[in-house]
């Protein structure tokens, strides 16, 4: 039988892997967007899995939401990108220090 | 009666307005005409008043024509005392006051070319002196009128901004403007005095009014009190000693004497009105009104005494080597408000006030006598460059001749009365310090014979003016200067013959002044007296009609007949006349102790604690650390997405490492 | 070891090792595409959760709609892999320093000993008549109705911001636009109908 913490523990190492690859990928932003997906995916594991295991169905609805708000914010991270790379040709993210003080 | 009263104190106050706001509008014609015609209604109406009381026509009114405020049981109100006390007070403003004017009309004539040419304070200058004469009249037809100490107060203040106002009228000048800020400084320090003693009489009394303040006084005669610690002080003679002090600030006594000398800065006209006549008689007029206070306090009498014995006897040295014309006058002001202060010590209260009255007229007198004289010097006032002024102003030097023996009480002239009653008073009185203060007031008669009369032979006889060009434009002043020296001297020849029996001795002020038997001076005087023929007698058999004369012959012997022998004792005692002639170090002394002292303290606040403390470091400081703060944090900030998103990843490593242990 | 067990495992080996190429990936195409197959496994394990809507739904609106929308911009705008990659090497001690610690600090808290089948007992397998769709909708009609209605609003203005942003006026006379401020003013007539004369011909 698989065990909840299975389930966490996936979602463990999916989140740490996000996290890793936000170290190394530290400048190209579509790649930074696509761990902050992952990462978002390792968290509905837990959401899921806890909602599984606990016999309620919140957790799915939550884990509706978390998916709504994160195609919009995939969404218009990709617009800022397409925009800032029109501006800058470029979408790197050393060049984006227009908020260094 | 209130209706003659309001008119009394208010028609002064309305020349002022008009004169002082429309003064550019109505011109000077028009300003002077408003000005001296609402005083001349006062006097009008003073003197009605007067021979009212004099006929017995006229019940003493006591009442308030307006309630201020009442405050906890403290009721504040405007109101008005007249009695016989303020109706001679009345009188003598009044009259100086309007003789002042019309004499400024002629003093002030050219006061344009006292101004820098584009000045904008000159513009009106003759218009607003008006408005400042009147007001100050007004002011202090409200101090001698009040029936409360706040009234007083108010009166009190009023004459001294007005003073301050007139001091430096000419604000051109650096003396003046020195002058006049030192007049109000050191008038500080006594209406500190005043003022304590004011909320001193409150705090015990519960009441400001006088009536219910004299009421109470016996009950609370023997109250002691602490001020701080254990030591008991008895409240009639903290009461009276602190509006004493008042007193000593506004009569200009020693050691709070030194601004009137300097406030000789003003016009003339005001050096005879405020600082000779009345403004500084107030002191004395506020004592003797205190009377039944005073007289609960033997520690306090003598300190009036004391004092008033000082300054008569060591600011009269002090006329003897100056040189200006008006500082010598300024100076036998002051020795002579000694002389009453001293009346006052000694409780002959009826002398004081009587003194008063004499001196207003001759010291007025002899103060718009010497403007007169200034007026046809061109206004150089060193009596070295003048003489043998006689034969140019006939006029200005007999009135000046009859003001000189007015004061130093030649017989049968008012001052004599005055002075003489003074001099006998002392000796009959028994309180401590009276054999000080009799000495001082004999040998102060001999000093003031001597200063006057060394001024007045300097001025008036011996060879002409120095200056050749001075000596051709030499001439009598006009009639608007000379009337009032003539008004003026008749009572200062006349007024004390006829008024010193009931003065002195008579009914007028039984029910006015308050004196204890056992104190009574006057009394013991008057067995001896019987009408002022007698009192010359009297005069011829005491020791101070011989002084006198013996000052008048000192004078002509030294200064006219052997100059040389003045030289010689100058250069004898040259240690003597520099102390003289350095006013005994007051200034200095003050200059260096007190302005230098506050000076130093506002210096060491400035640089310490405003420009270290709280400019450079509470002010300064704390933007400086903000910015200090910020540049750290700045660096912080690199503006770099990973930076933060790292940052956000070590903080949810640090939770995370908490929540494990 | 059950059918279950082995299922999750493959798709649980599958799901990791994609995730590691998506992070590790020069190319960006290729890491969306992994991140496709991430989702795609995800989605397999989530059945097994007995959460067959969401799984779909995972499939359907990631991998239907956003993981195109992040292809399409990959490969729309022209990168340069090569200095995106740069640094990569200097910084991977401390990512994986930083992420191991942080896996270990993970294990330590949800491993077994916390969330075994001991302490949380694999539930019991749903009716064959259970259905999740039905179930989570009136969940989400009933108690969630107003967070449903925001996460509504949320998307309208993700479409109105996304849109807003890329829209751009491009100048130059050979680019024609429409203006519809002016279609709308126009008025029968002149505006609509020009006649204009012309020469018959033969």
């Amino acid at each position: 039988m698989i065990a909840l913490s299975d389930y966490l523990i996936l979602g463990a190492i999916l989140f740490s892997l996000s996290i890793a690859g936000i170290f190394l990928n530290r400048k190209n932003v579509i790649i930074l967007l696509m761990c902050i997906e992952l990462m978002l995916l390792a968290v509905n594991i837990n959401f899921v899995a806890f909602s599984h295991f606990l016999g309620d169905s919140a957790g799915q609805v939550f884990v509706f939401f978390i998916l709504t708000v994160a195609a919009a914010e995939a969404a218009i991270g990709l617009a800022i990108l397409v925009v800032l790379f029109r501006n800058r040709r470029s979408i790197n993210v050393d060049d984006l220090d227009a908020l260094k003080g | 009666m209130e209706t003659i009263y309001l008119l009394i104190v208010l028609a002064p106050l309305l020349g002022a307005i008009v004169a002082g706001l429309f003064g550019g509008r109505i011109g000077r014609g028009a300003s002077h005409w408003v000005t001296s015609s609402g005083v001349g209604l006062s006097a009008l109406l003073s003197l009605y008043v007067l021979f009212g009381f004099v006929t017995g026509g006229l019940e003493v009114f006591n009442g308030a024509v307006y309630t201020w405020m009442v405050s906890d049981g403290l009721r504040m109100e405007i109101g008005f005392l007249v009695d016989q006390l303020t109706a001679v007070m009345l009188v003598v403003v009044t009259f100086v006051s309007f003789c002042v004017h019309i004499y400024t009309i002629g003093y002030m004539a050219h006061d344009e070319e006292n101004w820098p040419g584009e000045s904008l304070a000159g513009s009106n200058s003759y218009q607003r002196f008006f408005a400042y004469i009147s007001l100050f009249t007004f002011s202090m037809l409200m101090l001698v009128m009040s029936n409360n100490f706040m009234q007083l107060f108010f009166g009190w203040e009023a004459v001294g901004l007005v003073s301050y106002l007139l001091i430096g009228f000419w604000s051109v000048r650096e003396t003046a403007i020195f002058a006049n800020l030192k007049a109000f400084l050191v008038n500080r320090v006594g209406d500190f005095g005043f003022i304590l003693g004011i909320g001193a009489v409150a705090m015990y009394f519960g009441s400001i009014d006088y009536a219910e303040v004299f009421a109470r006084a016996p009950e609370l005669a023997n109250t002691q009190i602490n001020v701080w610690g254990d030591e008991s002080w008895s409240l009639m003679t903290l009461i009276c000693v602190l509006l004493f002090i008042g007193a000593m600030g506004k009569s200009a006594q020693v050691p709070l004497h030194v601004w009137l000398p300097d406030s000789m800065e003003g016009p003339t006209p005001i050096s005879a009105l405020i600082h000779a006549a009345t403004m500084v008689t107030a002191g004395v007029f506020m004592v003797a009104r205190m009377s039944p206070l005073y007289e609960l306090s033997e520690t306090a009498l003598t300190f009036v005494l004391v004092i008033g014995a000082t300054t008569a006897l060591f600011t009269g040295l002090i006329g003897i080597v100056q040189n200006d014309i008006k500082r010598v006058v300024a100076y036998s002001t002051l020795s002579q408000l000694g002389y009453m202060m001293v009346a006052l010590g000694v409780s002959a209260y009826a002398a004081g006030i009587f003194h008063l009255m004499t001196h207003a007229f001759f010291k007025a007198l002899l103060f718009l006598a010497a403007g007169s004289v200034i007026i046809g010097m061109h206004h150089d006032q060193d009596i070295r460059n003048m003489g043998g002024i006689k034969k140019y102003m006939p006029v200005t030097y007999w009135t000046s001749l009859l003001g000189s023996l007015a004061l130093i009480g030649f017989p049968g002239f008012s001052g004599f009365f005055s002075k003489d009653a003074i001099i006998e008073a002392v000796h009959f009185s028994t309180i401590a310090g009276s054999g000080y203060a009799y000495f001082a007031v004999l040998a102060g008669v001999f000093i003031t014979a001597l200063y006057s009369f060394r001024m007045f032979f300097l001025v008036f006889h011996g060879t002409g003016p120095r200056d050749e060009h001075a000596k051709a434009h030499l001439h009598e002043s006009p009639k608007v200067v000379t009337v009032p020296l003539v008004l003026l001297a008749i009572p200062s020849v006349l007024i004390g013959f006829f008024t010193m029996e009931g003065m002195l001795f008579g009914e007028w002020f039984r029910d006015v002044l308050f004196v204890l038997p056992q104190h009574d001076t006057l009394a013991r005087l008057g067995e001896g007296v019987h009408g002022p023929v007698s009192m010359v007698a009297h005069g011829f058999a005491g020791f101070a009609l011989y002084f006198a004369a013996a000052g008048v012959f000192a004078a002509w012997y030294i200064y006219m007949k052997r100059p040389e022998i003045a030289e010689r004792i100058k250069s004898r005692f040259g240690i003597v006349h520099r102390i003289l002639d350095k006013k005994y170090f007051f200034d200095e002394l003050y200059q260096a102790l007190f302005a230098g002292g506050s000076r130093g303290i506002g210096k060491l606040l400035w640089s310490l604690g405003d420009r270290i403390l709280i400019d450079g470091l509470i002010i300064n400081g704390s933007a400086k650390a903000v910015g200090v703060v910020a540049g750290w944090a700045r660096n912080i900030q690199t503006g770099m997405l990973y930076h933060y998103a790292i940052a956000m990843i070590l903080g949810l490593l640090l939770l995370l490492t908490w929540f494990v242990i | 070891m059950t059918f279950e067990l082995i299922v999750f495992y493959l798709f649980s080996a599958i799901l990791v090792a994609s995730a590691t190429m998506v992070i590790t990936r020069r190319n960006p195409v290729h890491s969306a595409l992994f991140l496709v197959l991430a989702f795609f496994s995800c989605a397999a394990i989530w059945m097994l959760a007995e959460a067959e809507f969401l799984a779909i739904v995972l499939v359907l609106v990631y991998v239907g709609a956003v993981m195109v929308l992040f292809l399409f911009v990959v490969m729309m705008l022209d990168i340069d892999v090569a200095t995106m990659k740069a640094g990569f090497i200097r910084y991977l001690p401390v990512g994986l320093l930083v992420t191991l610690a942080m896996l270990i600090e993970i294990f330590l808290v949800v491993g077994a000993d916390n969330f075994g089948l001991d302490k949380f007992p694999s539930p019991a397998p749903a009716a064959a008549d259970y259905n999740n769709t039905e179930s989570l909708g009136n969940v989400l009609y009933t108690a969630y109705m107003y967070q449903f209605e925001l996460a509504a609003v949320i998307l309208l203005v993700a479409i109105i911001a996304a849109i807003g942003l890329t829209l751009r006026k491009r100048s130059g006379t050979e680019v024609r636009q429409q203006d519809p401020s002016r279609q709308v003013k126009v008025k029968k007539g002149p505006d609509r109908v020009r006649l204009v004369k012309m020469e018959a011909q033969d």
